[in-house]
């Protein structure tokens, strides 16, 4: 913990010299101030839209059709919408249903894709350059295009309306063989021999050895694959059209064209839709951070 | 290796010993690799590569959903494609849309890591205002834009109409739909650039700095000399990155517009899932996928070669 304060007060002090700005220099000089008061502007622009959905939330419905800028609505504030946008049953389901086909697609990508990286940066075997050269051409290939076969490949498979259906084409991502594969590359290859020459197994060197030093990494390949998979609309909204297997994403938008004119349950469904992954990345925003940093891939 | 042996006799005995032995390490090794590698091989197979290949297929046949006319057509599903004006339509409003996305997402969101960068009070907040609306789904960004788009009851014209500005048709007129749309995408998605632009600044040299600075250069001038140029493998990448991403717009156009107002905003992605979802044209819908995956192949392809041809100067 103390290293880290210190890491990151010497990160400030690096920045701050960066600028050129001297220890001994006034670091409430009017050009900082300038540069204070943009950044609070832009900051709290970009902030507005949730502010705007959090007080239309707290209105009546009433008071969100009716009056535009109001900060004092005439029937007060209060959690109505969100009551009622709770206790009519879809949310709460939806979000189970996003939790359970995220965290699997998540799991799934995790584990194959880090064993698949470790084929690929350790041992030599028939058709690795083939299908290396596959992965890569492969990460150019948006997923947006194969809706149609896909789609009737899953009618085949039987897949439609089911978790599978929604799981299994979002449950491998080339990109993250890639990265995972460079991280390996780095790990020394000394570390893994003297466990070899014990007599391990391969899968034994990989678990005990490689996956404990590869921990950020694979924090950081998750928490990407779980925002990609909760946030994804088009491929949950093409392979689901029962109303009880939807995600969060794609029942909000069946919702929305049901209930136009309700806004502020409108706006109290969009807010507990947010929520998880604010939450979730509030407790992991280092990770995320990093992570963004170094494999330079997301979710998009 | 060197091993201690007698006689020539027994070294040749003992080198075939060793290659068979080494030809069944290898096979055993070819065999733990693909064991490594099947569960991701297995899914990728399946699941796009078959995908992919079915796809090619459909363009060439003229499969509806009722499997009426599944012959092979040959190239008559391109052909009518190239000369569909609904299709450049879509085309165009994709390209247009990258154009008009890809310029502020990179420009801002490096200005705005600049602007955190500088070490002023607050770093936290600043970083968790921009990147916030990166983790929303595309629906929920929708439900808080179009609520503001409002052309009644929204925000921004509340606040016009404050200024006495008549009220402006955010999404219901065609000359502006498509700078709302872009709006409401810069306000999404600056956050992963400008993240990429923050990690790449704190990387930046210190002893650069330092000598530009005995060297008398003022702020500007290091932006300019120092700090831009240093960034330039990151712009490479966020250029790159965010180009593939705006050609691959579909959810916030489909859901804030639904493609229109007259078909005035429909990217190429929506006007594929319309042709085979609405339209039920399998074959159609998958050739125009294959002309648009060309293109981007094409434009990926010149986007590389501009970066290496940049970097070999």
């Amino acid at each position: 913990m103390s290293t880290y304060t210190l890491s990151r007060g010497l990160q400030r002090n690096k920045a701050a010299y960066r600028r050129g700005h001297k220890p001994g220099e006034n670091p409430w000089s009017v050009s900082r101030m300038v540069a204070l008061l943009i950044l609070a502007f832009l900051a709290g622009t970009w902030l507005v839209p949730f502010a705007w959905a959090i007080l239309t939330s707290l209105k009546s419905e009433a008071d969100a059709g009716a009056s535009t800028l109001s900060l004092s609505p005439p029937d007060g504030f209060s959690l109505d919408a969100y009551r009622k946008v709770l206790s009519a049953g879809d949310i709460p389901l939806w979000a189970w249903n996003s939790l359970l086909t995220s965290v699997l697609i998540t799991v799934i990508t995790v584990a194959t894709s880090a064993l698949a990286g470790y084929a690929f940066s350790r041992i030599s075997f028939h058709g690795r350059r083939w299908l290396y050269a596959a992965i890569i051409a492969a990460i150019i290939i948006p997923p947006q295009l194969l809706i149609v076969p896909l789609f009737r490949q899953m009618l085949a498979f039987d897949l439609v309306d089911t978790y599978w259906g929604i799981i299994l084409p979002q449950a491998f991502a080339p990109a993250m063989v890639l990265i995972l594969k460079r991280f390996f590359d780095q790990i020394p290859v000394e570390l893994e021999d003297a466990a070899r020459v014990d007599g391990a197994h391969r899968l034994r060197v990989f678990w005990s050895i490689v996956l404990p030093l590869s921990r950020p990494i694979l924090a950081a390949v998750a928490i990407f694959v779980f925002i990609g998979a909760w946030n994804n609309f088009l491929w949950p909204f093409i392979v689901t059209t029962d109303a009880d297997l939807m995600t969060l994403p794609v029942g909000l938008q069946t919702v929305k064209s049901a209930y136009g004119l309700q806004y502020a349950q409108n706006m109290a469904s969009a807010i507990l839709a947010a929520l998880p992954l604010v939450v979730v990345f509030l407790f992991f925003q280092r990770q995320i951070i990093k992570g963004i940093a170094t494999t330079g891939f997301g979710g998009q | 290796m060197p091993t201690a042996v007698d006689s020539p006799a027994a070294e040749v005995v003992v080198a075939n010993g060793k290659r068979a032995g080494a030809v069944r390490a290898r096979r055993d090794e070819s065999l733990t690799g693909w064991a490594f590698a099947a569960p991701f091989a297995v899914l990728f197979v399946l699941f796009l590569v078959v995908p992919a290949g079915y796809g090619l297929y459909l363009s060439f046949t003229g499969e509806t959903l009722t499997g009426a006319n599944s012959d092979l057509v040959g190239f008559a599903n391109y052909a009518e494609a190239l000369g569909d004006p609904d299709m450049w339509r879509s085309f165009g409003n994709t390209v247009w849309f990258t154009v008009l996305s890809t310029i502020p997402l990179v420009v801002l969101s490096l200005a705005f890591a600049l602007l955190v960068n500088l070490g002023l009070p607050g770093r936290w907040l600043w970083r968790l205002s921009f990147f916030l609306p990166y983790l929303l789904a595309s629906t929920v960004v929708v439900l808080f834009w179009a609520w503001m788009y409002n052309p009644k009851l929204g925000l921004f014209n509340g606040v016009l109409a404050e200024f006495g500005i008549a009220p402006i048709a955010w999404l219901q007129n065609p000359n502006v739909a498509m700078i709302s749309v872009v709006l409401t995408t810069l306000w999404w998605t600056i956050g992963f650039n400008f993240l990429l632009y923050l990690a790449a600044l704190q990387n930046i040299p210190e002893q650069q700095f330092e000598a530009a600075a005995i060297d008398g250069a003022g702020k500007w001038r290091q932006l300019f000399s120092i700090v831009i140029p240093q960034l330039a493998p990151t712009t490479a990448l966020i250029l790159t990155l965010q180009v593939l991403a705006s050609l691959k717009v579909f959810d916030q156009i489909y859901m804030l517009t639904n493609g229109g107002p007259a078909g005035s905003t429909r990217p190429i992605v929506q006007y594929i899932y319309e042709a085979g979802f609405t339209g039920y044209r399998f074959g159609y819908s998958s050739a125009i996928s294959y002309l648009f995956f060309a293109i981007i192949v094409a434009i990926s392809i010149a986007q590389y070669k501009l970066i290496n041809r940049r970097s070999a100067q």
